[in-house]
């Protein structure tokens, strides 16, 4: 199969270093503290961040603070709308790997005896529903208040016809090919996250993820933007 | 630079799923002309004057006309990428081939992505079928290109499909007929290369009644595809690629022939207009339709009797004849014949490609407007004869051409092509080899620019780097040398020998260092891996790596200091391997010696210089090497290799004899049978699934039955139960004659296939076994110049010794698997082309000197028999009645391999000698053959 065409064209129209178009949005659930929409191209996920609040189980208590993270994916995310259980194995691993990617971010000594519950539920995907969700729960816990060391961002790349592919869509990733996810923390250049699950020789591994950290780069600009044009609203409103 | 578009797309097999699929559309594509003004012109390939006409093609223009596409006359044309996707989804083989066109830098075609510019994208529109969207896409590009550069320049839109023509003419789109536009080319012989469509109207009554009214059915319909899918799946239809036999092409075979589920195909019309390589169904005949083939004689079929031709004596099951194995030679007579023969009903998937051959001779048609139908003859016997029209017969009728096939319908004999292009004259030495590589599939183009450019600069010479590599051990003061044919430029080994204090040898086998330049996923590395393999024809040599490296950088050549990978053992005088070590090297031979030469030297008994005391010992290690060999059941088989020698200047073969084995050679070959051997234990032993090794099948009762025949006619009694047991009754094989038990072992090696290569992974470990070599490991390690699988080894090695790490392919073993499918072709391919070139060369000797000669009898058929000229290595038929006369004269008694005329007066049997006459005749002009008679 084709991915790349000699043209230098992938199946979208994008070419190998190119991302999808990203948005994002804050405060799309006004009920939590802080909540974000996070959009790849048609991947869409939103996050919504409670805390930090009291820690509800007592014997959880610690001097720093606690992270929470549920995954899940909505009935209507992919073209066949079958209903997603709870819980299931892959739904219990990205809960977990958004945990710890968020928590490698939160000062959470900062924070002793509370707890944050982070909660993330793809809308719809296409591709890079693990890197758009640390994306969007970023934007909430920034959105929540909640002191990190820097933003964490994520993005994936993939190798496909001997060519480094920047953020795969579902088409791509179903290919069968190396897909790296990889997070980063853009500020103080240091990797929280990197997932694969293949073979890769070990140089183009290294181009591969070199592209992935211009991608994971590029979003935190964007989120920054996003961040600050935020402030700016609050700013206006409050009449400052 | 993103403008988003999502879109909604089409449904997915069984159930109804909506998808939406993003689809950006660009602002930085561009139109590819050098001249334009808004666009990057850096990438652009169209032709730099405005005032040439770019063209834009249409999907069906790709699909039916690509040979005119390729022709010179067709360039400066833009390929939009919906049609490049229409032609993918279409046809597999025209794809790759408008793709080769339009990244081959000689040629300026454009591909402009449509698809995903802003401007040409069109949304299908509600009610409009995909096929009418497609043709606006191209209709709105076309239109693009004209106004964005403006009125200068000329854009024609080419199709042949009348209603996307009348639109565009309609949107003020310049648009025009394939037809219409080579017309106006003012090159009539171009209008040879255009596919007519199928319901043409011609009259063709010159070669064929074509008229409507006289057409009658030859052939049964085919089964639409749904009926086959259900067939298949009921059992009542079988599927399998259909094989052609190579000597007899009114009979071919589908399915498996190692599993024994084999249906026989007989004659044309239960072939059904299927061609060699198609994938077809087929039905089974009833038992009592099933046909033995008793008469022998070759199916001819009305008009179409062919001769069988003197050919080369074939040296493998491979190139030799199929012979159906008939009942009686174990005596028992069997009334009901047992081969299921079957018929085709349908076929899946056409291999039709273009072929080499020449025009049937015929008159010059009187008054037809300069239009003439010929009938094709391909040069391939499998292929039926094509019809054509020309407008130039009178300059095709004395050569070679390709003619490509476009269609065969049910009421036609014969298959119709068009004319693609000429070769040369018939008989022509160099169009002859022409052909032979064409019809092998043998690419003799020129290395790229990308391929050179892998090259290290010349001169080169070892570096100090190279000898301060730890990887690499100086064995520069070792006295190396290297035996090889005389005249040898590519010579990728090199030997030596040396006496221990211990009593002991030390034996290195020293092969050029062919991966140290040629590295993977380089250019160099993709088109050495296409070739697989040097092809060596008898005047010329096709190298699969570019000459620097085969002649100079890796050529071991005497007195220079060259890179190689070396194999060296400890042997005790008994040529016991006591360890084995491999690294890599920097040697010096000291001596480049022909066969002659080293034989010479150790026949020399004054003669006591090192390398002629190293060669001694070499040979007497290397004697018991091979006679351990054969104690163990390898087998010493004979082939008859024909040698030439060639006129320097016109060419032309001066003398012709058979290529003498001497000791020399056997020495050098079972130190690289040894190499071979211990270099694939030890790739097997780091990489046990992604190994390439090289097999020799056992061969089946059935692929020997004809020698047991044979055998059996002399009183000869053979043991074919192991290659040890074969080995020894060959051995015990002797005649009254010399030369008998050499024709016993050239009749046995033809039973045997040809060794393949494969991936360790696809097989178990006792699949691996070399019958012939009586070896359980084998591989091919010793000639990486020639051969792309030593190439692989040579790296596999590598890895095993933790000098390189293993590239990625080794990862991918279907990668690996069609690697190895690939070599084997082209191994394959390589050989027939050698043979055939013999052929060719034995033909042009004996054009001025009839002959005659001694031969041997090996073949009985029911109007004469086979006989082998051991002095030429040729094989060929005697006839002892005329051609399609009935053969009521002679008789043919099978148990004893006899023929016999009624009277009892004279009889031939199977093995005897007899004295003939070669000579070149010409039954038709310019067709020269050569004809064997007895004196
Ligand atoms: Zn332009």
């Amino acid at each position: 199969m084709e991915y790349v065409s000699p043209e230098g064209l992938r199946l979208d129209g994008r070419r190998p270093m190119e991302m999808r178009q990203i948005r994002a949005e804050i405060g799309a659930v006004s009920k939590a503290d802080g909540s974000a929409i996070f959009e790849m191209g048609n991947t869409k996920v939103i996050a919504a961040v409670y805390g930090p609040r009291e820690v509800q189980n007592r014997s959880q208590i610690s001097n720093h603070a606690l992270v929470r993270c549920e995954y899940s994916m909505a009935n209507f995310s992919t073209g066949d709308r079958m209903r997603k259980s709870k819980g299931d194995r892959r739904s219990t691993e990205i809960s977990l790997v958004i945990r710890q990617t968020m928590e490698a971010a939160i000062l959470t000594h900062l924070l002793p005896r509370s707890q944050i519950d982070i909660y993330v539920q793809v809308l719809q995907a296409d591709g890079g529903t693990r890197s758009a969700c640390i994306n969007a729960a970023t934007l909430a816990l920034a959105d929540a208040g909640i002191p990190m060391r820097d933003l964490v961002t994520s993005c994936s790349a993939g190798y496909l016809n001997s060519t480094s592919l920047l953020d795969l869509n579902y088409v791509e990733d179903s290919a069968g090919g190396p897909d790296v996810t990889l997070g980063i923390l853009p500020k103080l250049d240091k990797v929280t996250l990197l997932q694969m699950d293949s073979k890769l020789p070990i140089d183009i591994l290294e181009t591969v993820m070199q592209l992935a950290i211009e991608g994971c780069k590029a979003i935190a600009n964007y989120i920054r933007e996003i961040l600050l044009e935020n402030t700016k609203q609050l700013e206006y409103r409050r009449g400052v | 630079m993103l403008h988003n578009k999502s879109f909604v797309k089409k449904t997915r097999a069984g159930k109804v799923m909506k998808q939406v699929r993003e689809h950006y559309l660009r602002d930085d594509i561009y139109c590819g002309a050098p001249f334009c003004t808004v666009c990057d012109t850096s990438g652009a390939r169209l032709n730099a004057s405005p005032s040439t006409t770019i063209l834009v093609v249409d999907t069906n223009v790709v699909l039916n006309q690509i040979d005119l596409l390729e022709n010179q006359a067709f360039d400066n044309i833009v390929v939009l990428s919906i049609v490049l996707e229409e032609v993918k989804n279409k046809n597999m083989a025209v794809y790759n081939r408008i793709r080769a066109l339009c990244s081959n830098s000689t040629k300026k075609f454009y591909v402009f992505s449509n698809e995903y510019h802003r401007d040409t994208y069109v949304k299908e529109m509600s009610g409009e079928t995909k096929n009418d969207r497609n043709d606006r896409a191209i209709r709105v590009a076309t239109q693009w290109y004209q106004n964005h550069l403006g009125g200068a320049v000329k854009v024609l839109l080419i199709t042949n499909d009348r209603e996307n023509k009348r639109k565009a003419s309609e949107e003020g789109i310049f648009a025009e007929t394939v037809e219409s536009y080579v017309k106006s080319l003012d090159q009539p012989d171009l209008l040879d290369l255009l596919v007519r469509p199928a319901s043409e109207d011609v009259n063709m009554e010159e070669v064929e009644d074509l008229r409507p009214s006289k057409r009658k059915v030859i052939y049964s319909e085919h089964k639409p595809m749904s009926e086959i899918t259900s067939g298949l799946h009921r059992g009542i239809y079988h599927q399998g690629k259909l094989r052609v036999n190579r000597y007899n092409p009114f009979e071919a075979y589908v399915g498996r022939e190692s599993i024994g589920d084999e249906i026989v195909i007989y004659g044309r019309s239960n072939m059904n207009r299927a061609f060699d390589g198609d994938v077809v169904a087929v039905e089974l005949l009833p038992q009592d339709q099933w046909q033995e083939v008793s008469s022998l004689s070759i199916a001819g079929e009305e008009d179409e009797n062919e001769d069988e031709d003197v050919h080369l004596a074939p040296n493998s099951a491979d190139v030799a004849p199929r012979t159906i194995p008939q009942q009686g030679s174990s005596g028992q007579v069997n009334a009901v014949p047992n081969r299921p023969s079957g018929r085709i009903v349908g076929i899946i998937k056409r291999n039709w490609h273009s072929y080499c051959g020449s025009l049937e001779p015929m008159p010059m048609p009187a008054g037809s407007g300069g239009i003439a139908h010929a009938l094709f003859v391909s040069k391939d016997r499998r292929i039926p004869k094509l019809r054509i029209q020309t407008r130039q017969l009178e300059n095709l009728l004395d050569k070679r051409i390709i003619v490509a096939v476009d269609s065969w319908d049910r009421q036609s004999r014969y298959p119709s092509g068009h004319y693609v292009r000429t070769i040369g004259e018939i008989g022509d030495r160099d169009t002859e080899s022409e052909v032979v590589l064409i019809e092998n599939d043998i690419n003799t183009r020129p290395f790229s620019s990308q391929v050179l450019a892998c090259l290290p600069p010349l001169p080169w010479l070892v570096s100090s780097e190279d000898l301060s590599n730890p990887i690499r051990q100086d064995l520069r003061h070792l006295l190396v040398f290297s035996v090889d044919p005389p005249g040898c430029k590519d010579i990728d080994d090199a030997l030596h020998c040396h006496a221990l204090p211990n009593g002991n040898f030390e034996v290195g086998v020293h092969i050029a260092d062919v991966t140290n330049f040629v590295h993977p996923g380089t250019p160099l590395d993709d088109e050495a891996s296409q070739r697989g393999t040097s092809v060596y024809l008898v005047e010329r040599r096709i190298d699969m790596l570019p000459k620097p490296l085969t002649e100079d950088i890796c050529s071991l050549r005497s007195d220079v200091e060259r890179l190689a990978f070396s194999v060296i053992w400890e042997m005790t005088p008994e040529a016991d391997i006591i360890s084995t070590r491999y690294t890599k090297s920097v040697i010096k031979s000291s001596a480049a010696l022909s066969y002659v030469e080293a034989q010479a030297r150790m026949d020399d008994s004054r003669l006591r210089d090192p390398i002629t005391t190293d060669l001694r010992n070499m040979n007497s290690l290397a004697k018991k090497m091979r006679l351990r060999r054969i104690e163990r059941g390898a087998l010493t088989l004979a082939s008859a290799e024909v040698k030439f020698q060639i006129d320097t200047e016109t060419h032309d073969p001066l003398d012709i004899g058979m290529y003498q084995i001497r000791e020399a050679n056997q020495m050098v070959e079972e130190f690289m049978l040894a190499a071979n051997v211990s270099v694939a234990e030890q790739i097997l032993k780091s990489f046990s699934l992604c190994s390439l090794l090289r097999r020799h099948p056992t061969p089946t009762r059935e692929m020997l039955e004809p020698l047991l025949q044979t055998a059996a006619a002399v009183g000869l009694h053979l043991d074919v139960s192991s290659s040890k047991a074969l080995a020894d009754s060959l051995d015990h094989a002797v005649g009254d004659d010399p030369y008998f038990n050499k024709l016993i072992r050239i009749l046995a090696t033809r039973c045997m296939s040809q060794a393949v290569y494969f991936c360790s992974g696809d097989l178990s470990p006792p699949e691996y076994h070399h019958y012939g070599l009586a070896a359980p490991l084998y591989t091919h390690f010793t000639s990486p110049i020639r051969r792309y699988a030593d190439v692989i080894v040579h790296r596999l090695l590598a890895a095993s010794l933790g000098i390189s790490k293993l590239p990625s392919v080794f990862q991918d073993r279907l990668q690996l698997s069609s690697i190895a499918d690939n070599l084997n072709y082209r191994h394959r391919n390589g050989q027939y082309a050698g043979r055939a070139s013999v052929e060719l060369h034995t033909l042009i000797y004996f054009r001025k000197r009839p002959t005659d000669t001694e031969a041997r009898i090996v073949k009985i058929r029911s109007n004469g028999f086979f006989v082998f000229v051991p002095k030429y290595g040729i094989e060929g038929p005697i006839y002892l009645t005329k051609s399609g006369k009935g053969n009521g004269e002679w008789y043919v008694d099978e148990q004893q391999q006899k023929i016999k005329r009624m009277d009892g007066s004279l009889s031939y049997s199977v093995l005897q000698t007899v004295q003939i006459h070669m000579e070149v005749v010409e039954p038709q002009p310019n067709r020269p053959k050569l004809q064997l008679t007895l004196i």
